[in-house]
């Protein structure tokens, strides 16, 4: 059961720091020269992704963990009281 | 009313609020005193590490930076937003979940030995006075341009009021006069950018405006910048110019340096629930992302107003706010080419790059500096990059009520962090050192007593920082960072994702991390200092960036040492599975 929760736990965390890597080391910084031959208005996209972008996906991933993980717990907690029943 | 009296009654009443609040919020209990009773609400918690975090150097430095940096000063918005979310993700809820005191504290008991309690305490130590060296630098200045007091009376009072509540409310007091701060440092940095946004391209948004066309003109901003940057003989704005593996290593010490450092961490510990710990990182980094995503476009409106204001006008008729900033010593011309206008380029404008000013005053009314001329270019300024934030209001001729509000906002940014600071040592001096290792035997009254007498005197040696800076405040900024990724975050990160790690390794790590980021820094930043610069660095990477090599190291020599020694016991195998429960 705990193994469960821890595991779950796990993955996500794997997959949004994955997405975390890719948007500032990735967008930011390795691909950051390439991305810059696609404008958005003023802004070259691997410098908007370096000072502006980065930080807004940063915020955006924070609450899809929290999302994620109240879900989560929500799920063990329920799994939780149903073994308490039997 | 001027602006010399707006500010001291800016001044004035939000030092007036940050007291009254803390005389509300007095701590009755150390519970109080260390973790605010375990009562704040994740949104108000959010907000107080907003205002804990962002310091002098956010407010007034990092904008000024950028502006200089172009592209690489990226790695200051990405490095010190980006933690948050390693933060959020691999450490808050746990150690919340814990549910101690202090970051020692975690460490000690998972580690099972006071010795790895005590080196957690040397680098806690270490990281919070370097970061409080610079904070009270921050207090000065404000304090000597705008108030016209003197650096040393400024300081003090300054101290008087950390001191009234630090002392009193200890983080009870802090947190809501942290909420306090936060509104009136945000207030105070959105409000001038938004002006000048206006300004310069019509946009009230500056996260968009920057990204905009200039007034009456067709040419993005950005492009104009990149134009005038590289006729003036500098780097594109827009591009890099570091090597892609300093500015990797440099962005990621930075990031796990932010995760690692005990004054963050420790806030975390004062919500009620887990859950509320993982959402209060998030409200966190909405607060500070407001101020991250503006300040890069301050630099740009910064940059070009600055070039476009002094380039080859006469220096008797320049602003007025250049030649303020030259009486305090921040900005010195020196006149290359005996025309009386001001000419800005590429280099360093002097010979040993700092300024040192000699009585008298040249042709034009300049005051007199005895370096010689650097006669390698043909720039004439010197300008120091802090004053970009605090000069930006005047150079683009706000009001000055706008000047008064910065000048209010950056000591709430400086006040803040430093009374954030001053209570993680403090916690560190009673609570891991007298209580768990030395004087077990203190009652919670007496352990009260001695935190309070412990922040009085972190309290007096910030303050003689302040008065006396040590020389090398700029230089010690890297080591926070570096010694906080390298030291602390590797410990904790383990400690709760790898349940094997045995005293012996975790020890051997944390002083191997410690050992190598520190020779580094001190063999290029002290000893070496005609070497420092890429080609002698380790693969090319200077000594911000090494902590990130650090933490590697640290982490592979823990795993291994830890193999040699037999597992840690089942109460601490205990321990690690609670946490990891939700």
């Amino acid at each position: 059961m705990h193994k469960d929760y821890w595991r779950s736990n796990l993955k996500i965390l794997i997959i949004l720091i994955s997405i975390w890597f890719m948007v500032s080391f990735g967008f930011g910084i390795i691909f950051s020269d390439f991305l810059d031959q696609y404008q958005i208005g003023g802004f070259k996209l691997g410098f908007w992704f370096a000072q502006q972008g980065s930080i807004y996906l940063f915020v955006v991933l924070i609450f899809i963990y929290v999302y994620l993980m109240n879900k989560l717990d929500k799920k063990y907690k329920d799994q939780n009281d149903e073994e308490d029943k039997h | 009313m001027d602006t010399q009296s707006l500010t001291y009654l800016f001044v004035g009443l939000s030092f007036a609020l940050y007291v009254g609040i803390a005389i509300w919020s007095r701590a009755q209990s150390t519970n109080d005193f260390y973790i605010a009773g375990k009562g704040v609400n994740p949104v108000a918690n959010g907000m107080a590490t907003a205002a804990d975090w962002m310091s002098a150097a956010s407010f007034i430095s990092m904008a000024g930076l950028i502006a200089f940096l172009g592209k690489d000063g990226s790695v200051y918005l990405m490095g010190w937003t980006g933690g948050y979310v390693l933060l959020a993700l691999l450490l808050a809820p746990y150690l919340r979940k814990f549910g101690q005191y202090t970051v020692p504290d975690f460490i000690g008991t998972r580690y099972y030995s006071n010795a790895a309690r005590l080196v957690a305490v040397i680098c806690l130590i270490f990281v919070s006075f370097t970061y409080v060296a610079g904070q009270m630098r921050g207090v000065g200045i404000v304090f000597s341009r705008f108030l016209e007091v003197d650096i040393n009376l400024g300081v003090v009072i300054g101290m008087c009021i950390v001191f009234f509540y630090a002392v009193l409310g200890g983080m009870k007091g802090i947190t809501y006069t942290q909420v306090a701060q936060y509104c009136v440092l945000i207030f105070a940095y959105l409000v001038p950018a938004i002006f000048i946004s206006i300004l310069v391209t019509g946009n009230p948004v500056p996260q968009l405006g920057f990204g905009d066309t200039i007034v009456d003109s067709s040419t993005y901003l950005l492009d104009k910048l990149d134009q005038v940057t590289t006729d003036l003989g500098f780097n594109a704005y827009t591009q890099n110019s570091k090597n892609k593996i300093d500015i990797f290593c440099i962005t990621a010490a930075l990031m796990f340096g932010t995760a690692g450092l005990p004054h963050v961490i420790v806030r975390f510990f004062t919500v009620p629930k887990v859950s509320d710990a993982r959402k209060s990182a998030g409200y966190a980094l909405i607060f500070i992302a407001i101020l991250y995503s503006t300040a890069p476009a301050v630099s740009a409106f910064a940059r070009i107003n600055f070039i476009d204001s002094v380039q080859n006008v006469e220096y008797q008729s320049s602003p007025e706010w250049f030649q303020n900033w030259e009486d305090i010593g921040l900005i010195a011309w020196k006149d290359k080419n005996d025309d009386g206008l001001i000419q800005y380029s590429a280099g360093d404008a002097l010979e040993g790059t700092k300024p040192k000013f000699v009585e008298g005053e040249g042709n034009y009314g300049e005051r007199l500096v005895s370096n010689n001329a650097n006669q390698a270019n043909n720039n004439e300024v010197y300008i120091d990059r802090d004053i970009m934030v605090l000069a930006n209001p005047e150079i683009a001729q706000l009001p000055g009520w706008v000047i008064a509000l910065v000048a209010a906002g950056a000591l709430a940014a400086a006040l803040s962090t430093a009374a954030g600071l001053l209570l993680v040592i403090s916690a560190s001096v009673s609570h891991d050192l007298l209580k768990k290792t030395f004087m077990p035997k203190i009652t919670d009254k007496q352990e009260l007593l001695y935190a309070r007498c412990s922040a009085a005197v972190a309290i007096l040696v910030a303050g003689l920082f302040g008065i006396y800076p040590p020389g090398f405040v700029a230089q010690v900024v890297a080591f926070a960072f570096g010694l906080a990724a390298s030291t602390i975050f590797p410990a904790l990160f383990l400690g709760i994702f790898y349940k094997r790690l045995n005293m012996q390794g975790a020890i051997a790590g944390m002083l191997s991390g410690l050992i190598f980021t520190s020779s580094y820094i001190i063999y290029f930043k002290f000893i070496n200092i005609e070497f420092n610069y890429a080609q002698h660095w380790f693969l090319g990477i200077s000594p911000e960036g090494i902590g990130f090599i650090g933490m590697m190291i640290n982490i592979v020599i823990a795993l291994a040492v830890s193999s040699f020694y037999s597992k840690p016991p089942e109460h601490v195998y205990e321990m690690v599975d609670n946490i990891r429960r939700p």
